[in-house]
């Protein structure tokens, strides 16, 4: 069975790769990665007063949920969300670990509410004013494939516009022996049922065993720096979004489960 | 409004929790009144509090093929499997349908996180994990990928952690997958633990009571937490399978919405919720007349209790029945969507509706749709509430086989 959709807008923020704008020069080869710490997003569409609340998880999602809007044109209020991450925010699990052993009393709620996997979602239906559905999922290594299976389907079954965010972000403290995320990447796809604008077609197909190879990882210098992040796995699927061309390749989306996507080239 | 969709077969289901393990016993704690809750005796958490604690989880052990899952979340996965005999028919599913074609798609708030905050108790003199620490289970996803192992699944796997509506979401997620044919079945459940992180988290909101929650009732303060594990298997009814009964339940319909409001507080007019309840009506292709019980949120907090009562009372006619059944289990987080739904299968089935456990005087809020006692009442239609953190709600549908 195969799941078509729409790809009308992107977002992303890692690491030599500071938004969609700036990024498609560095994906595509002509430009080389300036591989040194991005800074923290700027996640304009908080309030001042929630951004000073807000976690990493929540900052570096929302950059990328509203990169990817504003490139498709979509009012965020309309959009259903997305939300998947292998870890969630693993600085407010390192804290949540570390305190329970020292003051669990002392637990600051704010912290404890923000640990939820859905803070990403819940800020953003905050921040938009967004009634619609919103979900969050984890899937270890597979994460980003399980989120734009879903995400494509939801916005196949609900024909509607869906918003998808994957984000995943470095390990700290003792956490850091058993993950090993280093480097924070996210990024954002908005998604439609039918071209009503600008966009790439995406067509998904579900396999028990990959019908074409995985894409060569390239630019090298990219894969090495998140090689670790789960999220990065979207990297093949964002290169071609960065060259516009046609393509087709494979994604793993589970032990024995794989995902062929099928790109076309951007349509204005 | 979402269009009517076709009712799956809910072909079997089982829940585990402080109350009881297994269908038969869960109604026959249902009748009895019987409170799963009892003084919090956590050694490592001396919270002082009401839990609703599965009694024999310090002494389930893992199959030593699986004994790297081990995590106390995961052993009660391994708990509530082992009941109404749903491994095997899990099993048996497999075979049926295929490995690949069966989606499994779980729930969880906290997944392992307990043994994560054991991880960190026993850090080395370096300030690490131990060796025996080192492994897959410190994610959200350590009860997505246990159950794959146990259950021998190659099909989409996910774990929704959407707070306490997660393993209501499941229901959603896997509707959409057979709907599109991604697969044939999908297995869904839920499962979450008692843990530091959230006796202590709930306790700074100020939401945890000391005394067993009293949903609803004028004088409640607060939750009390606890654990559970459930599963239930949907495959496609309506004839296109020979062999489903048609006198087996149904899904119906669903709903999902966010708040826009708080992230730990309900909108103070339900809005959000009244959009999931509604969504959920229209996908089931009936009104609120039709409704004969409603499975509440009920976490006897002082704001969700007062929100959701005030919503019951104006959506619904006097004569639907409608109650909470955290008296019983506690507030299983992420496991509550799956443990409330098995709650009200139970009720189309056996024709007994649970009322409120230890609601005594009922917030003026309430209409008389909010049960204290149980009903002995043939039912077809009910609806299960899930309302979460960030303001995440979902409401399902379920009917009685014949009305489906």
């Amino acid at each position: 069975m195969s799941i078509d959709v729409i790809i009308e807008g992107i977002g992303v923020w890692a690491p030599a790769l500071p938004g969609w704008q700036a990024s498609q020069d560095v994906l595509t080869g002509k430009a080389e990665p300036q591989a040194a710490g991005s800074a923290r997003p700027a996640a304009s569409l908080l309030a001042p007063a929630e951004r000073r609340r807000a976690p990493d998880s929540v900052l570096f999602a929302l950059e990328v949920a509203q990169q990817a809007a504003q490139m498709a044109a979509r009012d965020g209020r309309t959009l259903r969300g997305v939300f998947a991450s292998d870890h969630g925010d693993l600085a407010i699990n390192d804290y949540l670990c570390a305190t329970l052993t020292q003051a669990p009393e002392q637990l600051s709620p704010t912290r404890f509410h923000n640990s939820v996997h859905n803070a990403p979602a819940g800020y953003w239906a905050i921040a938009t004013g967004c009634m619609a559905s919103t979900t969050a999922l984890s899937a270890g290594d597979y994460t980003f494939a399980a989120g734009l299976l879903e995400a494509a389907l939801l916005a196949r079954s609900e024909d509607a516009s869906v918003l998808f965010v994957a984000c995943d972000l470095p390990a700290c403290g003792p956490l850091a022996d058993v993950v090993s995320c280093r480097t924070p990447f996210a990024v954002a796809l908005v998604m439609s049922p039918q071209r009503d604008r600008g966009g790439a077609a995406l067509r998904l197909v579900s396999q028990a065993a990959p019908s074409c190879p995985a894409l060569a990882p390239e630019p090298a210098l990219l894969h090495a720096v998140h090689s670790d992040n789960p999220v990065a796995r979207s990297l093949p699927l964002l290169v071609a979004l960065a060259r516009g061309e046609g393509q087709t390749f494979t994604l793993q989306a589970g032990p024995r489960l794989y995902l062929e996507l099928e790109i076309s080239p951007w349509l204005n | 409004m979402p269009a009517r969709i076709l009712p799956l077969a809910i072909t079997a289901y089982t829940a585990t929790c402080a109350a009881a393990r297994g269908l038969d016993a869960i109604s026959e704690a249902v009748r009895e009144r019987r409170s799963g809750l009892r003084e919090n005796d956590l050694a490592d958490h001396p919270l002082a509090c009401f839990i609703g604690r599965v009694a024999v989880l310090e002494e389930t052990r893992l199959p030593a093929a699986f004994a790297h899952h081990d995590a106390r979340n995961n052993r009660l996965a391994w708990l509530g499997l082992n009941q109404d005999g749903f491994l095997d028919t899990a099993r048996a599913l497999r075979d049926r349908y295929g490995a690949g074609r069966i989606a499994l798609v779980l729930g969880t708030s906290t997944s392992s996180i307990g043994e994560t905050e054991t991880a960190y108790r026993n850090l080395d003199a370096d300030g690490r994990f131990a060796p025996e620490q080192r492994r897959a289970v410190h994610q959200p996803h350590s009860l997505g990928m246990f159950v794959q192992d146990v259950l021998g699944l190659d099909g989409p796997c996910l774990s929704i952690a959407t707070a306490c509506s997660s393993s209501a979401k499941v229901f959603a997620s896997a509707e959409r997958l057979l709907r599109a044919g991604i697969v044939d079945a999908a297995i869904v459940g839920g499962v979450d633990t008692l843990c530091g992180s959230v006796l202590y988290g709930f306790n700074s909101l100020g939401l945890v009571a000391p005394q067993a929650c009293r949903p609803f009732d004028i004088a409640r303060c607060g939750l009390s937490l606890g654990e559970a594990a459930g599963f239930a298997i949907l495959e496609r009814g309506g004839g296109a399978n020979a062999h489903v009964d048609k006198s087996t339940p149904c899904l119906v319909g669903y709903g999902e919405s966010s708040d826009a409001h708080h992230m730990s507080a309900p909108h103070p007019h339900g809005l959000g919720a009244q959009l999931a309840i509604e969504d959920a009506l229209s996908r089931a292709g009936i009104g609120p007349a039709d409704v004969d019980y409603i499975n509440l949120h009920g976490t006897a907090t002082p704001q969700n209790d007062a929100v959701e009562a005030a919503l019951i009372t104006r959506l619904f006619p006097l004569t639907a029945l409608a109650s909470s059944t955290k008296g019983w289990t506690g507030h299983t987080l992420g496991a509550a969507g799956i443990v409330e739904a098995v709650m009200t299968l139970l009720a189309l089935e056996r024709g007994l509706v649970p009322g409120t456990l230890n609601l005594e005087t009922p917030d003026p809020a309430c209409g008389p749709q909010i049960m204290i006692d149980n009903r002995e009442r043939a039912i077809s239609f009910a609806l299960s509430n899930s309302f979460g953190f960030g303001g995440n709600n979902c409401c399902l549908a379920f009917a009685r086989g014949q009305a489906a």
